[in-house]
C-alpha cells in the first residue's frame, strides 16, 4: 500500500482524496468548509478527521495540494487589439488557472488605472504587439500600470523590443516585474506556455505564502498549483495517455458550479475540410474558458439573460411565471437545493443551458460565404465537432440524476454555425477526483491515469447506479 | 530601423491563393517582413494585423472582380483605428469588364489607396514602388 493524500483548498470546501497508488483505489474522499478567515488548517483538520473516520489511520507517503481559496488566482490582462493580443493574454491567464477579473485593450486610461487599483489583482499580465511590432501602446500601458497603487507583480509577455524598457518603467513603481517571451510572437501565432510557467511560479512563491496556505508544512508537502491547472493536467493526461496506455483522444470537459461554468478542450480544432479558411487567432490545443455570468445558483439569472426565457420554459416544461418564481427563490437563497419536481425540472434546464452556453462560447464558428467561386467556409476558433468524449465534473453535474442526458441535450441546437461537439461518449467524474488526479499526475502519472480510467463512469453506468 | 513590415492578403470572399503566395515570396526575398493573412481577408483583419505588427504598409489583392465593393471604407477605418497615413496599395483584377485602367486607378485612388496596380503587374514593379515610398 502506497497512500497519497490529495488536497484541494476550494473557495467553499476543502476537499480531500486519499488514494492507494499500488492498487489504483480511491480509499476515500471527504470535505469540510474552507476556513480562510481564521486558519485554513482548521478546515483541513476537520476534513482529515472525516476522511480517517472512513479509512482508519493512514500513513501518507505524500500530501499534495492545489488551491482556489480566497478568490483563487485573480488576474487582470492587458493587451493591444481585442481579437489578437488581448485575447491571447486572456487565454494565457485562463490556461494558467487564473480567474480573469478584467481584460483591457489599447491604451489604458486613467479610469482603467483606477479600476485596476480597485480590483487589486494578484498578478497583472501585460502584453501587446508582435515581436518587432507595435511597442508604443505597451510602453504607455507600463507607465500607467507603474503608477497604479498596490504591490501586485506584473508579468510582461509582449513585444520583446519593448521588454527592457517596460521592465525598467515597472521596476520604478511598486510592482515587481517578471518577463516571459511574447504570448503572440508573430501575428496569429500563440506561445502562451512560457508566460503560464512564470504565472505559476509567482502563484507558488507569493500568493500561496501570502494567504497563510503554506504554513501547514507539517500537514502537507506543498501547494503545487491553482486548482484549474490541476484539472487541465488531469484532462491532458486523460486525452494523451502514456506509453502502453492509450489515452481517450481529443476531449472536452464541463465543470458546472454555482457561480461559474468552466469549459476545457484538449483538441487541435483544425478545420474538418482543408478547403475551409481558418481566420483569427490559432487557439491553443489545451484551452480553458470561464463563464463568470453562467452558473446554477449565484449566476442563475445570467443563464436566463444569456439563453432566454423561451429556452428555459421549453426545457423545463414549466411556464414563464413558474420559472421566474423559482429563479427568484434561488436569488434569495443561493444554497437552496431542489426538493419538488418543478425545482428539479428547472435545475435540469439551467444545467443544460449553462453547459450549452459555455460550449458555444468556447467553441469556434463556421461562417458560410457565398462568392463568385461558389460556397466558401470561413472558420474562426476551434472546430470541436469531431471530439468524441465529454468529461463532466462539478457538483451540479455529478450529483444530477442523468448527467449524460444533460450533456447530450446541451448540444442539441439548430445553429449549425457553432462548432461545438455533437456526438460523444460521456464520462462522469462522480467521485469528484479530477483536480486530485491532476495533482497526482505530477507524482505518479501512471497511477493517476489508471485511477481516472477505473473510476470515471461512462454515461450508461452512471444512469444504472442511480 | 530594420526591415519594413507589410501586411499582405486577398480581400473579401476571394480565394485566389497562388498570386498571394508569389507576392509573399517575392516581398520576403526583397527584404521585407511580410505578415501574410492569406485569402478571404476582411478589412478588420488587415487593420488588426497592421496595429499589432506596427506595419508600414497594407497590400491588398483582389482577383475576382468585387474589389471595389470589398475595398470601400478601408481608408476611413484605418484612420479611425489610429493607422492614419499608412501606405496602402491595391492590385489585381479590380473590376469586372473592360474599363480603361486609368479609370480604375482613379476610382481606387479616390478610395484612399496610394498606388493601384493592374492585372499582370510583375512583383518587381511593386517592390520598386515600396522601396521608393518607404525609403527602404
Amino acid at each position: 500500500m502506497h497512500t497519497v493524500l490529495l488536497i484541494d483548498f476550494g473557495s467553499t470546501y476543502t476537499k480531500l482524496t486519499a488514494v492507494d497508488t499500488e492498487s489504483r483505489e480511491v480509499l476515500a474522499t471527504a470535505q469540510s468548509h474552507t476556513t480562510v478567515e481564521e486558519d485554513v488548517a482548521i478546515g483541513f483538520r476537520r476534513a482529515l478527521d472525516a476522511l480517517t473516520d472512513i479509512t482508519g489511520p493512514l500513513d501518507f507517503q505524500a500530501r499534495l495540494a492545489c488551491s482556489s481559496a480566497a478568490g483563487g488566482l485573480r488576474m487582470v490582462a492587458c493587451g493591444l487589439v481585442p481579437a489578437l493580443t488581448a485575447k491571447a493574454a486572456k487565454l494565457a491567464a485562463f490556461g494558467a488557472g487564473a480567474k480573469v477579473m478584467k481584460t483591457y485593450s489599447f491604451e489604458l486610461t486613467e479610469e482603467d488605472a483606477a479600476e485596476i487599483e480597485s480590483i487589486s489583482p494578484d498578478i497583472l499580465l501585460l502584453v501587446g504587439g508582435t515581436d518587432g511590432g507595435n511597442s508604443e501602446v505597451v510602453r504607455h500601458n507600463a507607465r500607467v500600470i507603474a503608477a497604479v497603487g498596490g504591490d501586485f507583480p506584473v508579468v510582461y509577455a509582449g513585444n520583446r523590443a519593448a521588454a527592457s524598457a517596460c521592465v525598467k518603467t515597472l521596476a520604478a513603481g511598486a510592482h515587481r516585474p517578471y518577463t516571459a517571451s511574447n504570448v503572440m510572437p508573430a501575428l496569429g501565432r500563440l506561445d502562451v506556455a512560457p508566460a503560464q510557467q512564470i504565472i505559476r511560479e509567482i502563484f507558488l512563491e507569493r500568493i500561496v505564502r501570502g494567504r497563510g496556505l503554506s504554513e501547514q508544512s507539517e500537514l502537507l508537502d506543498g501547494i503545487l498549483m491553482p486548482t484549474p491547472s490541476a484539472v487541465l493536467e488531469a484532462l491532458t493526461l486523460l486525452a494523451d495517455g502514456l506509453p502502453g496506455r492509450p489515452g481517450l483522444g481529443e476531449l472536452v470537459a464541463a465543470d458546472l458550479g454555482g457561480a461559474t461554468t468552466d469549459i476545457y478542450s484538449i483538441a487541435r480544432g483544425d478545420p474538418a475540410d482543408p478547403a475551409t479558411g481558418l481566420h483569427g487567432l490559432r487557439e491553443p490545443r489545451v484551452k480553458r474558458t470561464v463563464e463568470g455570468d453562467i452558473g446554477m445558483r449565484y449566476s442563475a439569472q445570467g443563464v436566463l439573460a444569456a439563453m432566454g426565457m423561451e429556452a428555459l420554459c421549453e426545457l423545463s416544461g414549466l411556464d414563464a411565471a413558474s420559472c421566474k418564481n423559482l429563479l427568484d427563490r434561488i436569488r434569495e437563497d443561493p444554497s437552496v437545493l431542489p426538493a419538488t419536481g418543478e425545482e428539479e425540472a428547472l435545475d435540469r434546464a439551467l444545467a443544460v443551458l449553462a453547459v450549452r452556453c459555455g460550449l458555444v462560447r468556447h467553441a469556434g464558428t463556421l461562417e458560410e460565404v457565398y462568392s463568385p467561386s461558389g460556397l466558401l467556409l470561413r472558420q474562426t476558433g476551434k472546430d470541436l465537432t469531431r471530439v468524441r468524449c465529454m468529461v463532466l465534473t462539478g457538483g451540479a453535474l455529478i450529483h444530477a440524476k442523468d448527467p449524460a442526458g444533460i450533456a447530450e441535450e446541451s448540444v442539441r441546437i439548430s445553429d449549425s454555425s457553432s462548432l461545438i461537439p455533437r456526438k460523444f461518449e460521456v464520462l462522469t467524474d462522480d467521485r469528484y477526483i479530477l483536480s486530485a488526479m491532476g495533482l497526482l499526475s505530477g507524482y505518479d502519472r501512471e497511477a493517476a491515469f489508471d485511477i481516472m480510467i477505473k473510476h470515471f463512469k461512462r454515461g450508461d453506468e452512471h444512469a444504472a447506479k442511480q | 530601423m530594420g526591415k519594413k513590415t507589410l501586411v499582405l492578403g486577398v480581400i473579401g470572399a476571394d480565394v485566389h491563393a497562388v498570386g498571394n503566395q508569389i507576392l509573399n515570396y517575392a516581398f520576403t526575398q526583397a527584404g521585407f517582413n511580410v505578415v501574410n493573412l492569406g485569402v478571404m481577408v476582411s478589412q478588420e483583419e488587415y487593420i488588426e494585423a497592421a496595429i499589432e505588427s506596427a506595419a508600414d504598409a497594407i497590400i491588398v489583392s483582389s482577383l475576382y472582380g468585387h474589389g471595389e465593393l470589398d475595398c470601400q471604407g478601408l481608408r476611413d477605418k484605418c484612420d479611425e483605428a489610429g493607422l492614419k497615413g499608412i501606405l496602402m496599395y491595391v492590385g489585381g483584377n479590380l473590376v469586372v469588364g473592360k474599363k480603361p485602367f486609368e479609370e480604375v486607378e482613379k476610382r481606387f485612388k479616390e478610395m484612399g489607396f496610394d498606388r493601384v496596380f493592374g492585372p499582370g503587374t510583375p512583383p518587381e514593379v511593386t517592390i520598386a514602388a515600396l522601396k521608393e515610398d518607404l525609403g527602404a
